[in-house]
């Protein structure tokens, strides 16, 4: 139990853990926009993160920026970055619909019990993550290097690289986003209003079959722009990445606040951190466990998650 | 395409309807009758590795060998219907108690463990219950006040944990293992027994090329806490699961201490789970970290769901059709998850109930789709 | 139908092979061991191209008396392991495997094959625990991770000149072995060291404590699944330390998913010989019947395959009398001189320990490790 190593890099931890924590925290907007309105954990998101990894390399390379090539300018860099982005959010976003259409929507029409929701979705995860495996040979793919991280500053001893700051920035950016969209839009109000109850809203005139549609959308247009983030970072990916980053998405959503999109980002962020503290302290491989272990706690003694629920409310 | 659909759903309704034919004129048979009927099937079972069905045998591999594998996975079936079938506790982490159960039946028992005793085989087994089904108690204390969809979560976290935690403790050697894990006694096979095919006089009962032992072990084992799980399933403790099952809050209300129940059947859960996972590695001699997945975890609740969550019999098809199901048709192995998956799929949305369903939660869900709202 | 019945029941009855002498000594089998499906798939597969080149020249050779090549694959898997083991026991023709090709599947594997007297010669698995469980008719044809890790750590040490190393192992019991043996070797030079976990895509911080450490110089010992993106995300973020890996990395795929540029300069040992510098027309010839170049561990697969099938030639058409073939065996293969030990280890005047480095994106052998 290493804690002087923890004490003496704290900063740089706590820099880390909020880069992994951003990444953590648009997955998990997903789960707890459909948790929020649909009480249902949706394991197929993190598929629907995997696969905006692999759309990401598809347009990379399709743009001329496959393996072995160079980076670009860095109006290059941004311009790839932003096509991925609109690329990969389409088919998340594409994925996470045809998920709702084929697995949800039938057990919708007949009412099943929540356990036979969570069957199929865990189904519905499998499959696609062997599909995947199936098509890929369940090799990993690599792709070159787009960012080169430069320190680009010193905060409490910690050096800060571009990297770091991009992933931050527009995992804040995207929030800003959503959270705009779904507390002053019309839609947006539309998907509180089914949250807080379906039948009142349906009679209100709220389409609930297109509100449910657009949540779908959104939590996987959201993945896939954290899963450029991630190629950026990591710069591989394979047919089982979603796995692991999905259960860390979904305990920070559950952490934060289940249905609550501030829940969400708080959640992601500081499981971040708790993460890179706890490897500091037990050791690398011990980083899971510790993720898991927040999760008990926090569900021991405040279940609601540290925000509370709250996407039907009229604070979001 | 939707003809086609219909079609097939008509085609399972009169398959249905043949099924509860069959079961009422089971119930109308006289008891004698039934016993009898018992019986001459649980001869054929232990009869299985002498006989050699052509189309049956798996051709690659050793037939016993994947008949053991089936019988330990109804075993785990059996468990793991008791946790999602009978208390309605979605369990994803089921593959942690396996491992408990494997890992102190090797740690306690072989030679080569970090651990310096040497039990035998007939020692560890209980032990491995139960430490098992302390840590069921363990997990469930805290985590079964939560709802539904967190419990999974929290168990699949659960499961996680206890693989991550014998991969890199040294009391259970990580990844490197511990061989030499106990069998059971050093007998050898009686003279009366040769009658019967591939057994030899004098040869080892629990060998590691004639497992004829290690199937017939579990077999009965099988039966046992089937049989088991069945008096309990009709007595206070099963109709207490019951009602928590169908509305957990009517049930407190009545006066059903709806915690002790529900940690009952995680016990008894990580009980039966412990125990299979001991006897599959005292054949396996050898256990690591390699084996406790968690989607290994995950395909048991598959075919719990798609057996028949309830239905005991159900659940051994299930956990029948995941064990033989790769071993005979080895090419597909590598497909066998997505298979599974997309099972999952078609399985909820045609028949929840799964392909040899409880009476009672067919009419449950019948029941849950008149009250759909018209969408 | 009765036919199969009966000789199914007959072939049950005879799993004490050792001592059946068969009538006509032109049916014999050998097994490949090994996963041909699953992640892992690669090695199994050169193993198997590599015998399988073997057989059939041998059996071009000696047309009228044919060995079979049987292929059981246990996708690296030791829990299907088991029930293969026990099927192989069963057959009674089969006499000896090229395999198990992991150390995962062989503790399991080996008790039975050896127990009911099967060869065993296996081209790949270098846990050095295999050959003191005392199985009987296990035999190695090739060094283990005891000489693997030395000489890894001596090449660093006396040709690389190292002199701070950051030893890190993936907590499997092959990279762990190697790490552990490294460590040994290299002693005081060793000032850090670090776990990382399977399949971990993400090595900000373990990068970083690298850097902050000022070591010269990495050990890896593990698999390339997860040094390919440890070695990318390094050399991004200006790591200049150089780069060490045991033979679990050396595989193009490593080179393609670390990026050719990382990857640049990277050391890679083997126990294994480069396929170009095997003797004979090896090289040439697995390339005609394959259709690609020979790769890790083809070229002792091919020699492990040609030890049993020389013994079946010499009549030894049982298990025991193959055994004892084996045991007593010398001669050269295309990879190196063959002698076994008691233990079933090869003659430690024949192990090389090869290194590799990667260049312009290529893998290319450079010399034999220091034995001291």
């Amino acid at each position: 139990m290493n804690f002087q190593f923890v004490l003496d890099n704290l900063a740089a931890l706590t820099v880390t853990g909020l880069t992994q924590g951003s990444i953590y925290a648009l997955v998990a907007l997903g789960y707890t926009l459909v948790y929020g309105v649909l009480r249902l954990i949706n394991f197929a998101h993190s598929e629907v993160f995997m696969i905006g990894t692999f759309t990401t390399t598809i347009i990379w390379a399709a743009l001329g920026f496959g393996v072995g090539a160079a980076a670009p300018s860095t109006l290059g860099v941004l311009g790839l970055i932003l096509a991925a982005v609109l690329a990969a959010g389409a088919a998340s976003g594409a994925t996470a619909l045809v998920v709702e259409r084929v697995a949800y929507r039938p057990l919708r029409k007949r009412n099943a019990p929540p356990l036979i929701f969570l069957i199929s979705a865990i189904g519905a995860s499998v499959a696609l993550m062997e599909a995947a495996g199936a098509i890929t040979n369940r090799q990993p793919r690599g792709m070159p290097s787009l960012v080169f991280p430069k320190v680009q500053f010193s905060i409490f001893g910690a050096d800060v690289t571009n990297l770091q700051l991009g992933i931050i920035f527009s995992a804040l950016l995207m929030w800003v986003g959503l959270d705009t969209f779904i507390n002053r839009s019309r839609l947006g109000r539309g998907v509180r209003a089914v949250a807080q109850n379906p039948e009142v809203a349906a009679l209100m005139g709220v389409n609930k079959d297109r509100v449910i549609m657009l949540i779908f959308i959104l939590g996987g247009a959201m993945a896939g722009a954290a899963s450029v983030l991630y190629d950026v970072k990591v710069g591989l990916t394979t047919y089982s990445v979603g796995f692991l980053i999905g259960i860390k998405a979904f305990t920070a959503a559950v952490l934060g606040g289940i249905g609550n999109l501030r829940g969400a980002l708080l959640g992601g962020l500081l499981l971040g951190v708790v993460e890179n503290y706890g490897a500091g302290v037990f050791g690398n491989q011990w980083m899971d466990v510790v993720a898991f272990l927040v999760l008990v706690v926090v569900l021991l003694f405040r279940p609601n998650g540290l925000l509370g629920e709250s996407l039907g409310r009229a604070r979001a | 395409m939707n003809a086609l659909l219909e079609s097939a759903r008509r085609a399972d309704e009169r398959r249905a309807k043949a099924a509860i034919g069959i079961r009422d004129r089971w119930s109308s048979l006289p008891r004698p009758w039934r016993i009898a009927v018992l019986i001459a099937f649980i001869a054929l079972l232990y009869s299985l590795p002498g006989l050699d069905i052509p189309l049956i045998t798996t051709p690659d591999t050793d037939f016993t060998s994947v008949l053991f594998l089936c019988a330990v996975y109804v075993l785990v079936a059996v468990g793991l219907n008791v946790v999602i079938g009978l208390a309605g506790l979605l369990d994803l982490g089921y593959i942690g108690f396996y491992a408990v159960g494997a890992y102190t039946v090797a740690i306690l028992g072989s030679p080569n463990s970090p651990v310096v005793v040497k039990y035998p085989w007939i020692v560890c087994v209980p032990i491995a219950i139960a430490v098992a089904m302390l840590s069921g108690v363990i997990l469930g204390w805290p985590t079964l006040r939560l709802r539904g969809d967190y419990l999974a979560i929290v168990t699949l976290g659960f499961g996680e944990i206890i693989r991550v935690f014998a991969l890199n403790s040294d009391i259970t050697n990580g990844n490197r293992g511990i061989n030499a894990v106990p069998t059971p006694s050093e007998a050898d096979w009686p003279s009366w027994m040769t009658w019967f095919p591939t057994i030899h006089e004098g040869r080892p009962v629990f060998s590691v090329s004639s497992v004829i032992g290690f199937y017939w072990l579990a077999l009965t084992v099988v039966i046992i806490c089937m049989l088991g799980v069945r008096r309990l399933e009709r007595s206070r403790v099963g109709r207490s699961w019951l009602a928590i099952r169908e509305d957990e809050e009517a049930a407190e209300l009545m006066g059903v201490p709806t915690f002790k129940y529900k940690l009952w059947a995680f016990a008894i859960g990580a009980a039966l789970g412990g125990l299979s996972g001991a006897l599959f590695f005292s054949k396996q001699t050898f256990i690591n970290a390699q084996g406790f997945d968690l989607f290994t975890s995950i395909l048991w609740v598959a075919a719990v769901v798609i057996g028949g969550a309830g239905n005991q019999l159900g659940v051994a098809v299930g956990a029948i059709l995941l064990a033989y199901l790769p071993e005979r048709f080895r090419e597909f192995t590598d497909y066998r998850l997505l298979i599974f998956g997309v099972a999952l799929i078609v399985m909820t949305i045609f028949r929840p109930q799964g392909l040899l369903p409880s009476r009672r939660r067919t009419v449950e869900l019948e029941d849950r789709a008149k009250e759909a709202p018209v969408a | 139908m009765v036919g199969l019945l009966v000789g199914a029941a007959a072939c049950a009855k005879d799993d004490d092979g050792g001592d059946t002498t068969s009538a006509s000594s032109c049916d014999s089998k050998i097994a490949f061991f090994g996963a041909l499906t699953g992640g892992n798939a690669q090695l199994g597969i050169n193993i198997r191209d590599g015998a399988k080149l073997a057989v059939d020249e041998y059996n071009k050779a000696n047309a009228n008396c044919k060995v079979t090549l049987v292929e059981k694959d246990s996708a690296g898997d030791p829990a299907q392991a088991s029930g293969l083991a026990t099927s192989v026991v069963q057959d009674a023709k089969i006499l000896g495997t090229v395999g198990p090709a992991f150390s995962g599947e062989s503790k399991v594997a080996n008790p039975i094959l050896s127990k009911e007297g099967v060869v065993i010669i296996t081209p790949s698995a270098t846990n050095p625990a295999l050959s003191k469980q005392g199985d009987k008719t296990f035999h190695r044809a090739l060094g283990n991770d005891a000489s693997q890790g030395p000489g890894a750590a001596l090449y660093m040490k006396n040709v690389m000149k190292v002199q701070k190393t950051y030893v890190i192992d993936d907590a499997s019991e092959y990279g762990k072995g190697l790490a552990d043996q490294v460590k040994t070797t290299l002693a005081a030079g060793v000032i850090g060291s670090g776990v990382v976990k399977e399949q971990q895509t993400d090595f900000g911080t373990l990068v970083q404590e690298i850097n902050k450490s000022g070591a010269d110089s990495i050990f890896w010992g593990g698999y390339l699944r997860e040094a390919a993106p440890f070695l990318k995300q390094f050399r991004e973020a200006g790591g200049k330390a150089k780069f060490v890996a045991g033979d679990g990395v050396k595989d193009p795929k490593f080179v393609e998913g670390a990026g050719a540029t990382a990857a640049e300069g990277a050391i890679l040992t083997c126990p294994c010989v480069p396929p170009e510098k095997a003797g004979g027309t090896f090289a040439a010839d697995y390339k005609t019947a394959t259709g690609h170049e020979a790769s890790t561990y083809s070229a002792e697969a091919f020699d492990a395959a040609n030890i049993l099938l020389q013994g079946i030639k010499a009549g030894n058409t049982t298990r025991e009398k193959l055994e004892t073939f084996v045991d007593g065996y010398t001669g050269e293969g295309v990879t190196t001189k063959f002698k076994f030990q008691a233990d079933g280890d090869i003659d430690p005047s024949a192990v090389a320990v090869w290194a590799y480095t990667v260049k312009g994106g290529q893998i290319v052998a450079l010399e034999r490790t220091p034995t001291s």
